[in-house]
């Protein structure tokens, strides 16, 4: 066990850990205890804004590890998180009590509206925040394992799984519109008063989730690591590069594939229960299809099959989103759709998986050097991380032979 | 030999794919500690044959029996490797972004479940075990080169290796020499005959040099069945093996 949680550090995690740290700690420092007129005050929305930044960081993260790592394209991850989501905005509903509109101390607004008699049976055991932090779990992953137990043991692989994730994603988006569901329909969940028995809109509590994001994100990046360093994540990129092959070594891909992706969802479920106390509101629209796509450009800018690329694309895209949208609000799709482009073409590794690959060059590079003048050693290949990465990482003299590097099918 | 004394057993097993038989009654009886040569002209069945074997194949009609009493077309690819039925695929197949230890390491013989490689700490016998393999398939100074910057060659021999690793009791061999240089189909050849002493081993291959230099028991397929079944010299002398691979 011990073993298993030590895997998950090296230096690039530590960087990434430290920088976590900092932020963490500074930005609701910077927050409460700056007085607003100096320089380094954080303004409050600035927090709950960077805070929605880092539930959407834990989201890529979940991406990566399935779509990174074992090669499953999920179109429809948007799902988990606003069903996290859901759940979170239901204990805080049930937190209004008689502060609603309606002054009812069981029901919410929006079924009193509707001329409800009496809560539906699922809305029970949502006024426990434990329960309500079950579901968050729950919800996300056990859809995520029936939904996976099917298309996964069907064999349903590529662009047909990515397909029917977005028609799942849709699905539910149709479905929570309706009134009768019993979830706020077209007006979702929203005029939440307070969580943990802290005012919602104070700046303390803003400051509050915002480390609990942070945190999350730490540690669900340290599992994904420990994950993607051990034995069973050596499994998972030999899947995504030959998943028939996988299968005559013996190993069961349809089993591998089912706990990376259940566990990928309750990541994202996590991410979105974080994600509806700082904005306020959840709504079907989380649900859109057009949602999830995002997320998995985030990942794609970032870097797939890295983690930290994920954290890092998506942070920046949203970064430029919420400048976009603000200073050139018609042309924010286009410039996302042109990024897509951009990257595809010109960094299909992404941010992190270019800059790693160059560091890698330029350190053989030094070291060819080195030994020609007669100093240092030998050149030899780099020390190649086991599988960390989506791309293979090859040595300048190999690019040539790039072309036999891609991942082949079994036949 | 009956069914219950043999390693592999296929009888009558028919595959049939939108009209095309690929395979037509095939017989084929496999004795433990057995080596076994197959050659067929294209088409003749045997990579389909050994997709049938290993699962990946559903048989339309026949019987596949592993060990005597095991029924293989009742299981799936994953239970067949760990009942001990090793492959290697016709195109080298190795991970490509896993380094040549990794690759090894994934082979190995252990438990397969998602829990157990969860947790799986590397032992010094399977670190044992994989000096032993790079040593044998020559590849101990490429250990940490990723799979994707070996030879042609050399990733034959890797997946050979990842074979051995799997400790089966039966290996199936897919065209081993292909695209290999006549030093390299000579050691193959070495190196399977060395195999052949502890397992099971069936060779298929278009190469006539290399199935003499393995000299043991020939079948020749046609046609998705058994033409003729005998030492080398055997059915090269038959005339119908001459027609087949000369064409009419």
């Amino acid at each position: 066990m011990s073993s298993f949680l030590f895997r998950a550090m090296d230096a690039r995690a530590g960087v990434f850990l430290a920088l976590m740290a900092a932020v963490i700690i500074l930005v609701p420092a910077c927050n409460l205890f700056v007085p607003e007129s100096s320089p380094f005050h954080v303004p409050t929305y600035a927090v709950t804004l960077m805070g929605k930044y880092l539930t959407y960081a834990l989201l890529a993260l979940a991406v990566d590890l399935v779509w990174g790592y074992c090669g499953i394209l999920s179109l429809g991850h948007a799902a988990f998180f606003a069903l996290g989501g859901y759940a979170m905005g239901m204990y805080l509903m049930r937190q209004i009590g008689t502060r609603g509109v309606y002054g009812d101390p069981i029901l919410p607004d929006f079924m009193v509206f509707l001329n409800w008699q009496e809560l539906p049976w699922y809305w029970y055991g949502f006024d426990m925040f434990w329960f309500a932090a079950l579901m968050v779990l729950l919800v996300p992953g056990v859809l995520a394992f029936v939904f996976g137990w099917f298309a996964f043991r069907s064999r349903v692989t590529g662009v047909y799984l990515s397909i029917i994730t977005q028609a799942l994603t849709y699905a539910l988006l149709l479905a929570f519109f309706r009134n009768d569901m019993g979830f706020g329909g077209n007006n979702g969940l929203t005029d939440f008063k307070d969580v943990l028995g802290f005012d919602i809109q104070a700046d303390t509590t803003r400051a509050g989730l915002f480390a609990a994001s942070g945190i999350a994100l730490v540690i669900c990046f340290l599992i994904c690591r420990s994950i993607t360093r051990s034995k069973l994540g050596k499994v998972l990129v030999a899947v995504r590069d030959a998943e028939s092959r996988t299968r005559f070594l013996g190993y069961r891909v349809e089993h591998y594939k089912l706990f990376v992706w259940t566990l990928s969802a309750m990541m994202a479920g996590i991410a979105g229960a974080l994600y509806v106390p700082q904005v306020g509101i959840i709504n079907p629209g989380e649900f859109a299809p057009a949602n999830s796509i995002e997320v998995v450009i985030w990942v794609a800018v970032g870097g797939r099959g890295t983690l930290v690329g994920a954290v890092l694309g998506a942070v920046l895209v949203n970064f430029a989103k919420t400048w976009f949208t603000a200073a050139l609000p018609d042309i924010w799709l286009f410039a996302l759709g042109g990024l897509f482009v951009f990257v595809t073409l010109f960094l299909p590794k992404g941010i992190v998986g270019t800059v790693s690959q160059g560091w890698t060059a330029l350190r053989q590079r030094k070291i060819s050097s080195d030994f020609s003048e007669g100093s240092g050693d030998p050149p030899s290949q780099p020390p190649q991380s086991p599988g960390a990465q989506a791309n293979v990482e090859k040595p300048a003299s190999a690019i040539s032979r790039a072309g036999a590097a891609h991942p082949q099918p079994a036949e | 030999m009956t069914r219950t004394t043999s390693l592999l057993y296929l009888d009558g097993v028919s595959v049939s794919f939108d009209g095309f038989k690929a395979l037509n009654e095939l017989s084929l009886m496999i004795a433990p500690g057995e080596m076994r040569a197959i050659i067929g002209p294209n088409g003749a069945g045997k990579t389909t044959m050994m997709d049938v074997i290993t699962g990946k194949t559903r048989p339309d009609t026949g019987e596949v029996f592993f060990n005597g009493t095991i029924d293989l077309t009742g299981e799936d690819e994953a239970s067949i490797a760990e009942l001990g039925v090793g492959r290697k695929f016709q195109k080298p197949t190795v991970f490509e972004s896993h380094t040549v230890w990794d690759n090894l390491e994934l082979a190995l013989k252990a438990p397969r479940g998602p829990f157990n490689t969860l947790f799986h700490v590397i032992t010094g016998g399977e670190k044992n075990r994989i000096e032993e393999l790079l040593d044998l398939i020559r590849l101990n100074e490429k250990r940490a080169e990723l799979a994707a910057n070996l030879s042609h060659g050399q990733k034959q021999w890797l997946e050979i290796g990842m074979l051995l690793a799997q400790d089966p009791k039966l290996l199936l061999v897919d065209e081993p020499a292909a695209g290999m240089t006549d030093a390299e189909t000579a050691e193959t050849a070495d190196l399977l005959k060395d195999i052949a002493k502890d397992h099971s081993v069936v060779v298929v291959e278009h190469d006539m040099d290399f199935v003499r230099s393995l000299g043991v028991k020939v079948t020749v397929l046609h046609e998705g069945s058994v033409l003729a079944e005998g030492s080398l010299d055997h059915v090269s002398a038959d005339e119908r093996v001459v027609e087949v691979y000369l064409g009419r």
